[in-house]
């Protein structure tokens, strides 16, 4: 096999490799160097996770699995230092030495830094890889203030996504317009003003002079017009420049970047050159879609292929959420060119087309983009509009009679008419997907065409396509809505309420746009529990959100009474417990007692009134509220286990009760039940619970998402420990996952359905810190939720709950 | 049904309720469960569910509404009617507001 290295491991040679593969994956050894710790993932995407919408696992694009099935050897976080052309060899900074017969130079470009006093400070960041990001969210963690050098794509999408993160923000841009590079001055005021809508303070035609630090961190900016803002972070978004040492360095042809010709090899006919360190015809290019032309010229020329590369126009759309903008081309002003506009101020719309020869050469939209891609394709195929001129700028609806309906425009489209710009899918490779292949949704669409795969914007022209292709048979609502009162699912609720720091539900609700005024009784609950568990200490439980059983700690029957079952740990009981029960039901004429499937005692037919002299009672003798009615910790079973059994292998009751003291008042997405059972032979059901544990000789077997209610169902093994301490760690670990992921009423089984068993058993049986990290945040909220109800209820705590309001004279009732 | 020459009784006073929240007034057998919106509006109705009879004051309050703690019927305040594809009606009465107490009419069933 002949020998492949690449240097660099972004997103250009990532597609490439994915070319390659598909059509000889054979043919090559390949080994890649990248001076970033970590594998492909999706640069696009980093304002996404920046802004708390999506997660860096989110983003991966190639995952570590990947590499190892195509044999490819990649060498994270070492960055190649020298390239010998006559020996065919790259060398790394740590002496790793491969040698070549191919080399693929993929180094990207390097944010630009401008050389300020202060530039060095810590807080002075740029916006480039997830470190970047880290950084920024780490710093937003106490909200403060940012300051963004740099009002173009980057800057303004650094300076969404701070803003999301709770800081206070200020965009610093030289020029008088934002984007100016690609947005002509009116769209740019536009822009402006909708920042400062989203309350991002915006300064153009600043000229930072200074950046101020103390104690050797940045604490503010200086312009030179003396102004000087406070702030902890500076992020520089100032523009990139191809990183192209190392190639001048190899005596390779450089000029602005790496040159290349039309076959993308540069001047070294063993040496290939791709992406953003690339100069092509005098052009480099800083986004992804003529990135991934090139990959597709230099994988088939790697196989011997012909293929050339002749340049892209290229067009963009700014991501941030509530703001439309899409632009293509060139569009100064010119004495040759006309152009047409279109401005709707009450809807913030503004269109501009720019025209030379009849043809259309540039396109700014702004507030309406969706004619954007028709737009875009009728300037590269330099289509002259001298027949629809009167209406181009109405978009492709107005043209030949059709219909508004943007589904007949959709329809209308012509098969090689561009719908994902960012990898060059048109229409017609996605109609072919859908009614070829039987895809069906937008996922389908993405692994099948990588359509909509990149940047994501043109998610909805491609649902459109699958509505217009499959008709009827097109199901979009593949996230089920919480209930009536939002579109959005449970997960998404969950991710949002993390990302924009939603702590109430009033808060929650105005945010998300809750179509009600106060919720329903599904929605109510399920955020009280969220809000409960992810802000522990600084949430206020809203019993108002509660099941009644919640909020008065008892369980309502048929007939309004309650019934109370306290905790007997791990089902041990004693004659002094027992006395006080039957005190108690004597004192309050309980009607029925009962033994639980949970091994516990059931009091039945308790009226409202009673409880809480009831527990206060009970109280007195030890006990403490069983939560038979929580969505959290309810019976830990045991077996007697070596204490008694002749097959007993360990203390299965008193681990039993050592996590059921340990895990009692957590509130949890759904019930909570587990037990232990001393040997195989299983005499406490431990293999259907939620959470079950086999005492074996060598140590415990610890199994999870059993189920036997209305479902019935084995448990899996999440994996065997050596100790009882352990089993704390790993089990509470795995309560914790189950906390911060399950949806409301979602039953362990449920959530491990959803989230992969072997997801589940690898965080929690592999990657220590997230184990111990899930452990950490359980403890702490253990903190604040062991107070035992009913002993809180006693002292006075929602006495409004347990009496009449007034009790009328009778004769008022005549 | 005229609230003017109504029999009004008072029953307490308007922070004795939570918002969102429910009390109950005994009146012999009978028992009335008086609802606070999450707004401050005070609505009355028996505390008997038109489905089973399940005690509506224990349920949770949202929109002018209560989702009976039972099988979750969901139940108007301001008419007593069960909503959507339920048919049953409770017993809805009057109230007002003298300053901060509440005074009930039982005689007027709505
Ligand atoms: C009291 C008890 C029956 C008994 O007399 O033994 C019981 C009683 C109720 N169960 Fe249960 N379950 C009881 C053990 C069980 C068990 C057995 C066990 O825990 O080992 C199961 C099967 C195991 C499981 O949970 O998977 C069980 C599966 C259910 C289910 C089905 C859950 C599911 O996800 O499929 C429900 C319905 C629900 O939660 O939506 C339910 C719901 C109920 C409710 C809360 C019905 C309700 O919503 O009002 C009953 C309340 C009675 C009350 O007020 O006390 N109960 N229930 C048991 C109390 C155990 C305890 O000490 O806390
Ligand atoms: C926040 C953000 C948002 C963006 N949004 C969009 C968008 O919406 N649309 C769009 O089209 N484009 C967007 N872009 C641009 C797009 O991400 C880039 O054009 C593209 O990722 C460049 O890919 P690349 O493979 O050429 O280089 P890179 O992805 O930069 O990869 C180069 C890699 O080479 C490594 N490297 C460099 N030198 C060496 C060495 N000597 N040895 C080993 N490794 C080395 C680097 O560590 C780096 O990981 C965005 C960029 C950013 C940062
Ligand atoms: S099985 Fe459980 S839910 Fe059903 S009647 Fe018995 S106690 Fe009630
Ligand atoms: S008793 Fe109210 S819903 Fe059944």
């Amino acid at each position: 096999m002949k020998k492949l290295v690449i240097i660099g491991n972004g997103m250009a040679p990532g597609r490439m490799l994915e070319e390659l593969f598909d059509k000889d994956s054979q043919a090559y050894q390949v080994t890649i160097f990248n001076a970033e710790p970590r594998v492909n993932y999706n640069r696009l995407m980093l304002s996404p996770v920046l802004s708390g919408e999506k997660t860096y696992e989110d983003i991966i694009t190639h995952d570590d699995d990947w590499y190892e099935n195509h044999g490819v050897t990649l060498y994270k976080g070492v960055r190649i230092r020298e390239i010998d052309k006559e020996a065919k060899t790259v060398t790394s900074e740590t002496g790793i030495k491969a040698s070549y017969d191919k080399l693929v130079f993929a180094t990207g470009s390097n944010p630009f830094i401008i050389p300020l006093p202060g530039h060095d400070l810590d807080g002075v960041l740029t916006y480039r890889d997830l470190d970047d990001v880290e950084r920024m969210i780490e710093t937003s963690k106490d909200g403060g203030k940012a300051v963004v050098i740099g009002g173009g794509l980057l800057g303004l999408e650094a300076a969404a996504g701070l803003k999301a993160q709770g800081m206070d923000v200020t965009v610093l841009h030289l020029m008088p317009s934002l984007m100016e590079r690609q947005l002509d001055s009116a769209a740019g005021y536009l822009l402006e003003k909708a920042f400062e809508d989203l309350g991002i303070t915006v300064m153009t035609k600043a000229n930072s002079q200074e950046i101020i630090g103390k104690n050797g961190k940045v604490s503010a900016i200086m312009l030179d017009d003396g102004t000087k803002i406070d702030c902890e972070i500076v992020v520089m978004a100032v523009g990139i420049r191809p990183s192209i040492e190392l190639a001048k360095q190899a005596g390779l042809d450089t000029n602005r970047g790496i040159l290349v010709s039309d076959d993308m090899l540069t001047d070294d006919n063993h040496i290939y050159a791709l992406g953003e360190c690339v100069e092509h015809r005098g052009q480099c290019y800083g986004l992804v879609a003529p990135l991934y032309e090139m990959a597709s010229v230099i994988a088939e020329n790697l196989l011997e292929g012909t293929a050339t590369y002749e340049g892209s126009v290229t067009a963009t759309k700014l991501k941030v959420t509530g703001i439309d903008l899409y632009s293509a081309g060139d569009f100064a002003e010119g004495e040759d060119r006309e152009e047409i506009v279109l401005r709707d101020a009450t809807s913030g719309v503004y269109k501009r087309l720019v025209l030379k020869d009849n043809r259309i050469i540039g396109a700014v939209l702004y507030g309406e983009t969706s004619d954007g891609p028709w737009f875009f394709d009728l300037l590269k195929k330099k289509t002259d509009i001298s027949g629809m001129r009167e209406t181009l700028i109405f978009g492709q609806a107005y043209q030949g009679g059709t219909s508004l309906d943007p589904m007949a425009a959709v329809a209308a489209l012509p098969d090689d008419a561009e719908i994902c710009g960012c990898n060059g899918i048109c229409k017609g490779a996605i109609v072919s997907a859908i009614s070829g292949k039987g895809v069906s949704n937008l996922d389908d669409v993405r692994s099948h065409t990588k359509a909509s795969a990149s940047c994501g914007t043109c998610s909805g022209l491609v649902e459109q396509l699958l509505a217009v292709t499959l008709g009827e048979r097109y199901n979009p609502a593949v996230v089920q809505p919480m209930c009536g009162c939002t579109d959005l699912g449970h997960g998404d609720v969950r991710r949002l309420i993390k990302a924009k720091q939603l702590k109430t539900i009033p808060a929650l609700m105005q945010e998300l746009e809750w179509k009600t005024s106060c919720g329903c009784a599904k929605c109510r609950p399920a955020l009280n529990y969220y809000l409960v568990c992810d802000w522990p200490d600084e949430y206020a439980d809203d019993y108002q959100s509660r099941f009644i059983n919640e909020r008065v700690h008892a369980n309502i029957q048929k007939d309004g009474t309650y019934s109370v079952v306290p905790r007997m740990w791990g089902g041990m009981t004693s004659s002094k417990e027992l006395r006080a029960i039957a005190d108690v039901v004597d004192k309050y004429d309980i009607p029925a007692v009962k033994c639980t499937g949970g091994q516990r005692i059931d009091m039945l037919g308790i009226k409202k009134e009673d409880l809480p002299d009831v527990w206060a009672d009970l109280g007195k003798a030890g006990f403490v509220s069983g939560q038979a009615y929580a969505k959290g910790l309810r019976t830990v079973k045991t077996c007697v286990g070596t204490d008694w059994c002749r097959f007993g292998t360990q203390d299965s009751t008193g681990l039993g009760i050592k996590l059921e003291k340990f895990m009692w008042g957590s509130w949890t997405p759904a019930k909570l039940k587990l037990a232990v059972s001393g040997c195989p032979r299983n005499c406490s059901e431990a293999t259907c619970k939620d959470i079950g544990i086999i005492c074996v000789d060598s140590g415990f077997e610890i199994h999870f998402a059993g189920a036997a209610g209305m479902d019935i169902k084995g448990t899996e093994i999440l994996g065997q420990v050596e100790t009882q301490e352990e089993v704390m760690e790993y089990v509470v670990a795995l309560a914790q996952m189950y906390r911060e992921q399950g949806f409301y009423l979602e039953r362990i089984y449920k959530w491990a359905r959803r989230i992969g068993i072997d997801e589940i058993r690898r965080q929690i049986m592999e990657e220590t810190d997230k184990r111990r990290a899930y452990f950490d945040r359980f403890v702490f909220s253990q903190q604040l939720a062991q107070v035992d109800p009913w002993s809180e209820r006693v002292s006075g705590k929602d006495k409004h709950e347990f009496n009449p309001l007034a009790t009328l004279p009778l004769e008022a009732a005549q | 049904m005229n609230a003017q020459t109504g029999n009004w009784i008072a029953v307490g006073s308007l922070n004795d309720i939570p918002r969102r929240g429910a009390r109950c007034i005994k009146n012999g057998e009978m028992t009335i469960a008086i609802f606070r919106t999450a707004d401050d509006r005070l609505f009355a109705l028996e505390d008997k569910c038109p489905h089973k009879n399940g005690p509506l004051s224990q349920g949770i309050i949202h929109d002018g509404c209560v989702t009976c703690p039972l099988h979750n019927w969901v139940i108007s305040l301001e008419t007593g009617k069960a909503q959507g594809a339920d048919e049953g009606k409770t017993n809805a009465y009057t109230l007002k507001m003298d300053g901060d107490t509440i005074l009930i009419d039982i005689g007027a069933v709505k």
